[in-house]
């Protein structure tokens, strides 16, 4: 509207009234409110830092870093790989194995934990499977070969849609170029396709890295003993009813997948936090 | 049609991964009407445990169901008039309007025992709210909220909507009449995509509901992981297998939606 006038535009303000005043009573106010208890604990702000300086909470902190790095790297590969090949190919079924490989998107954090479960737990397939096969059943869901999995398995479909949706607008006659200029596939995947899809790859893999941060569900469900940071936060909050400690952790958990989810934006100079 | 060696190697690579994210849904469909698990399928077929979900969880489910309607209530009458400010506000492209948008996506964003925390910090004191079910249906909006603002607001952005409402304004339609008469009837198919998609995250909710529920207010998900935790295999799955005849309607509406919409807007 090039003609509203300033009065025309406060009245636009009174439309997000109802959305925001939620936010911020709901969002905004108790989030600073968690700060204020975080720094209310025996060690008052320093707790802020006890992710560090403490050993339990700094191992917490770096597996659960290290699990989110590792299950974002497969995913990608596994998603890009996957996610190429049925945007490039038609045939028979394909319809259907695409939403049968986005369907996982939906479900909450326990019900993945589960699916692990139904795989790699005490009566799961691959423990039956490699029982038969070498006479040794592999269980190993509870722990954090089975949170690998389970953050892999609601990964994978959240970066396959974002693959395809960068690979259908790349250029085929890019390609063709540089395949009439004599480069090989592998060529043509490092210099043409991975350039091209990376922004998408970085964004998706921003949101995949903070999910899995962030992920409690699938923790809980496999087991209260494993050493992840919001498994840590939990036990703190229902456990020893530390409540200061609890939030400060919560507070540095949060800053830390919002910090991930800011710098990948600005690498990719795409929007990587609105859609998570 | 002839395929490259090639093609074959990465179809079997897909269905791989495929039968990684299927198996163990088959699996748990099945655990959840097989006699003994343990013993495997020669046991037989029963709704035994189907039946004793039923008995046990019941109320998990309507309440599940009744706080997924109210989220979608309160989402659609403060998401959509949000995003038709984000899409106008000093022609949809100011800073305040992309602070907003930033602001919302923090629930998403921010690990939901953390927005969990924060609400029983901040209001866990006032008892009859902590112990009804509302608190929990605040968390869901929070979380939710931007799902159905994005597909509304990319909507908005994608049709003729401004050229569609000056034609109105010219006639002398006001910002209300334009609002409800012209801009709601055209977004209609974000509305819906937004819709689905708060539905199925509200009824799968878990991360800040867990924290949020007490005893009396247990939803779906918080009964899922209670059964995975204290009863039988068969009975996890057999609970499961319901969530997930109440979810997969909903996913394929999704991806319906998506489909059809797609020549409009990519959601």
């Amino acid at each position: 509207m090039k003609t509203a006038s300033a009065a025309g535009r406060q009245i636009y303000l009174l439309f997000a009234a109802p959305g925001l005043t939620l936010f911020l009573a709901f969002w905004l106010l108790p989030m600073l409110r968690l700060v204020e208890v975080g720094a209310s604990g025996p060690s008052g702000a320093a707790a802020y830092l006890a992710v560090l300086t403490n050993h339990h909470y700094f191992m917490s902190l770096l597996s659960t870093l290290l699990l989110s790095a590792a299950v974002t790297v497969a995913t990608l590969l596994i998603a890009s790989l996957v996610g190429l090949f049925l945007q490039r190919n038609r045939f028979p079924g394909k319809a259907i194995l695409l939403s049968m490989l986005t369907f996982p998107l939906a479900f909450p954090g326990v019900v993945v934990g589960f699916m692990v479960i139904m795989l790699a737990g005490r009566q799961g397939l691959i423990g039956v499977v490699s029982n038969w096969l070498f006479r040794d059943a592999w269980v190993f869901a509870y722990s954090l070969g089975g949170l690998f999995l389970g953050y892999l398995y609601f990964s994978i479909p959240r970066v396959i849609l974002t693959v395809m949706a960068a690979a259908e607008k790349l250029d085929p006659a890019l390609e063709e170029a540089a395949r009439s200029l004599g480069a090989n596939p592998l060529r043509i995947f490092t210099d043409v396709v991975m350039p091209a899809l990376s922004p998408a790859l970085i964004s998706s893999g921003a949101i995949c890295f903070a999910t899995s941060v962030g992920a409690f569900g699938t923790a809980f469900t496999l087991a209260t003993n494993i050493d992840v940071l919001p498994m840590a936060i939990y036990n703190e909050f229902t456990s020893y009813a530390n409540f200061s400690m609890a939030a400060a952790l919560s507070i540095v958990l949060g800053a830390v997948t919002w910090l991930v989810l800011a710098v990948a934006r600005s690498w990719s100079g795409s929007a990587a936090g609105a859609a998570a | 049609m002839k395929h490259s060696f090639r093609f074959y190697v990465q179809l079997a690579f897909t269905l791989l991964v495929c039968a990684f994210l299927i198996v163990p849904i088959v699996l748990s469909m099945l655990a959840g009407i097989t006699d003994n698990f343990f013993v495997g399928l020669s046991s037989g077929f029963t709704l035994r445990w189907v039946g004793q979900v039923w008995d046990t969880y019941q109320l998990t489910i309507w309440r599940s169901i009744a706080i997924a309607l109210a989220c979608l209530v309160v989402t659609t009458i403060a998401g959509v008039p949000l995003a038709y400010m984000l899409a106008r506000y000093q022609g949809g492209n100011s800073r305040l309007a992309r602070a907003i948008e930033e602001l919302l996506m923090m629930p998403v964003a921010v690990p939901g025992l953390a927005t969990a925390l924060a609400l029983i910090m901040a209001y866990g004191q006032y008892r009859e709210f902590r112990s009804s079910a509302l608190f929990i249906l605040v968390g869901h909006v929070l979380f939710t909220l931007p799902f159905m603002v994005r597909p509304v607001l990319a909507v908005m952005q994608s049709s003729q909507l401004s050229v569609l409402e000056e034609a109105a304004a010219s006639l002398g339609a006001g910002l209300g009449q334009r609002f409800f008469g012209v801009v709601i009837p055209n977004v209609f198919s974000g509305i819906l995509a937004g819709a689905l998609m708060v539905v199925t995250l509200s009824i799968g909710e878990f991360n800040i509901t867990w924290m949020l529920h007490t005893p009396l207010t247990m939803t779906l998900p918080v009964g899922l992981a209670d059964s995975y935790a204290s009863m039988r295999l068969e009975v996890g799955s057999a609970y499961t297998l319901i969530f997930f005849l109440m979810i997969i309607p909903l996913l394929i509406a999704m991806q319906w939606v998506t489909h059809t919409t797609q020549s409009r807007v990519r959601l």
